[in-house]
């Protein structure tokens, strides 16, 4: 980090608007002295320095290196598109994206509505809410990588698999849950589920208790029932907040990573490689050493795709604040 | 439990206070509420008493009858025995100084950028910020790579940082999360109390340990909890910049454990793996589900 990022205000603020402290309505004078100057320098340093050096120069090299070509040793090479046009030539890409596509979509179907209709039970409950807030986030707090580890002993194939035992109870057969072919992916989804609806209880939860009583008294007021609450107050008073995780979702799940790499690295027959797979068997597996200019290209066309959601989240929340 | 219900009045969900009184609605309402508490023991609790009794019965036990209630046997060894033989001792320790130094750096960045964007407020506050808040919207897809190769020729030092602690603890101050959430309740706090602090003769570091600090431990608390569980549950990124096995925290490690260690042993590593983030849960409970609604309702 140089210096030149780090000097104090006076440089890049001055030009565009007025001097600060000649702002009405706030309490300035004593505290104006304190703007700019070495202490203010101080606090800021070390943000800038982390910031700087591990995320705001990473986020710029991503972008140039996904014009070189870097192999650690020799000077990177400047390479035009070349980087791109191989991520699209490999075949594997058309693979990656369908599975994480249909990671996705699996993700809602399983992820998206149970939360909603465990919260909203919840938030009637009268006595130990407490008990089942924890019991719900208990799953989320378990380290993931310990999670995924048990469940791949809970999808042990044989007859004798934890889930298997369970299915002979009822007379099912063995599955062969992480070696069959279709049955692979609804299997990492499920899991995943596990491990991450908790958070989105929590958060309709507090939703939930958001919700203005004297809307539902009104309503009972003119008879309204409590389906008809449910679908007229209930659900479009958490419009927002379902928006806000559905779009966090898509963010999360279009990068997984950790179910496909430690329950099947990507197998049986590349039916669970991700795209965040592809990236890091281009950056990291490659046998003739990191391809880090076609892993850097297909994270930028990736987060290209995702930054129409982050766009999206980031209107909602802001228009939200400011009302 | 969080914004706990004034009794009164506003003590009313869904359900209106007239039905309550009904007996079919309190009596569906109950069952629903006991299928619910029912699956949520299952889901949640369920696979977790499982890993617990499986990890203090012999390997025989739980590969024959695996859903069986009561064990032929108990093996407390396991335990040891993944503490000592295995190495698992020294994997925890491993993992505990990751998250304390992710901690310390987090928590260093966090207070003093917020501090000094929502106290002293420099001119290029708001651009600042904005930088910070940008990152957010970044997926972190696209930082590993890059990340990776600045972790390996940082600028002006002139040493890689690979199989170090420090490429875990530094990048890891760099959440815009953080920042924001300290920058916002700093902004929040009473600004009469800063000038009259200024009027005592109070400069800006005394102001910051000596009254912004002691009066922000809630958000500390929270920025802390969340700190030190992120770390407990990064794995891709400890697993690219500690390729040194003597290094590596217990994620990393376990994948690696199963492969040759016997599946008892195997399971009582699983259990010390989770056993501090599970009782640091339970310790600090609202902690917890308070800042997991933070989560989808950070407001720029």
């Amino acid at each position: 980090m140089t210096t030149h990022d780090t000097r104090p205000a006076g440089v890049t603020g001055t030009r565009a608007r007025p001097l600060p402290a000649a702002r009405p309505g706030r309490p300035g004078g004593l505290l104006a002295r304190a703007r700019g100057g070495l202490p203010t320098l101080v606090f800021l340093a070390p943000m800038l320095v982390i910031f700087g050096v591990f995320s705001w120069l990473p986020i710029g090299r991503a972008v140039v290196m996904s014009f070189q070509r870097t192999n650690l040793v020799t000077d990177p090479q400047w390479v035009g598109l070349a980087n791109f046009q191989q991520v699209f030539a490999d075949p594997l890409l058309w693979t990656a994206v369908q599975n994480t596509a249909y990671f996705a979509v699996l993700a809602l179907l399983f992820g998206y509505p149970i939360p909603l209709v465990a919260a909203i039970l919840m938030s009637e409950v009268r006595k130990m809410r407490g008990l089942f807030s924890a019991l719900a986030y208990l799953p989320v707090v378990v380290p993931p990588v310990v999670a995924v580890l048990l469940w791949k002993l809970f999808y042990d194939a044989g007859e004798d698999g934890v889930f298997n035992t369970i299915l002979g109870w009822v007379g099912i057969g063995p599955v062969a849950w992480l070696q069959g072919a279709d049955i692979v992916m609804p299997a990492l989804v499920l899991e995943a589920t596990w491990a991450a609806a908790g958070g989105t209880v929590i958060i309709y939860l507090a939703a939930l208790t958001g919700v203005d009583p004297s809307l539902y008294e009104a309503a009972e007021i003119d008879g309204a029932g409590v389906w008809h609450k449910l679908w007229h107050i209930t659900l479009p008073q958490l419009r927002g907040i379902l928006l806000i995780t559905f779009i966090l979702q898509i963010i999360g799940t279009a990068q997984v990573f950790l179910e496909p790499f430690l329950f099947t690295d990507g197998g049986p027959a590349n039916r669970t490689l991700t795209l965040l797979l592809l990236i890091y068997r281009y950056a990291f597996t490659n046998s003739l050493g990191g391809d880090y200019g076609a892993a850097a290209a297909l994270s930028l066309l990736l987060a290209g795709v995702l930054s129409v959601f982050s766009a999206l989240y980031f209107r909602l929340t802001r228009s939200w604040s400011s009302s | 439990m969080s914004a706990t219900r004034q009794k009164g009045a506003a003590d009313r969900g869904l359900i209106a206070p007239t039905d309550w009184k009904r007996p079919s609605v309190r009596w569906s309402t109950r069952i629903a509420h006991g299928l619910l508490l029912a699956c949520l023991a299952i889901a949640g609790l369920g696979p977790m008493l499982w890993l617990l009794k499986a990890a203090t019965t012999p390997t025989q036990d739980t590969l024959r009858q695996p859903m069986a209630l009561w064990p032929n046997g108990f093996d407390f060894a396991n335990l040891v025995e993944a503490w000592t033989r295995v190495e698992i001792d020294k994997y925890f320790f491993n993992t505990v100084a990751l998250a304390a130094g992710s901690w310390a750096v987090q928590l260093l960045v966090a207070a003093t950028g917020g501090f000094a964007l929502a106290v002293l407020r420099p001119r290029i506050g708001k651009v600042l910020s904005g930088a910070v808040l940008a990152t957010l919207f970044v997926p972190s897809v696209v930082l590993l790579v890059p990340l990776y190769l600045t972790v390996l020729d940082p600028p002006l030092l002139g040493t890689s940082l690979l199989n170090t602690f420090w490429a875990v603890w530094l990048p890891a101050g760099a959440s815009a999360f953080n920042v924001l959430l300290m920058q916002r309740f700093f902004a929040n706090l009473p600004r009469e109390i800063f000038e009259a602090a200024k009027v005592d003769g109070a400069g800006p570091y005394r102001l910051f340990w000596s009254i912004v600090l002691p009066m922000s431990r809630p958000i500390i608390g929270v920025v802390s909890v969340f700190a030190v569980i992120a770390s407990w549950k990064d794995f891709l990124w400890p697993m690219l910049v500690l390729p040194d096995p003597n290094l590596q925290p217990l994620s990393v490690r376990l994948p690696i454990l199963q492969q040759y260690v016997e599946l008892d042993v195997f399971l009582a590593a699983l259990a010390i793996s989770s056993l501090i983030p599970i009782a640091l849960f339970l310790v600090f409970q609202r902690m917890f589900l308070g800042g997991a609604s933070l989560g989808g309702a950070i407001k720029g």
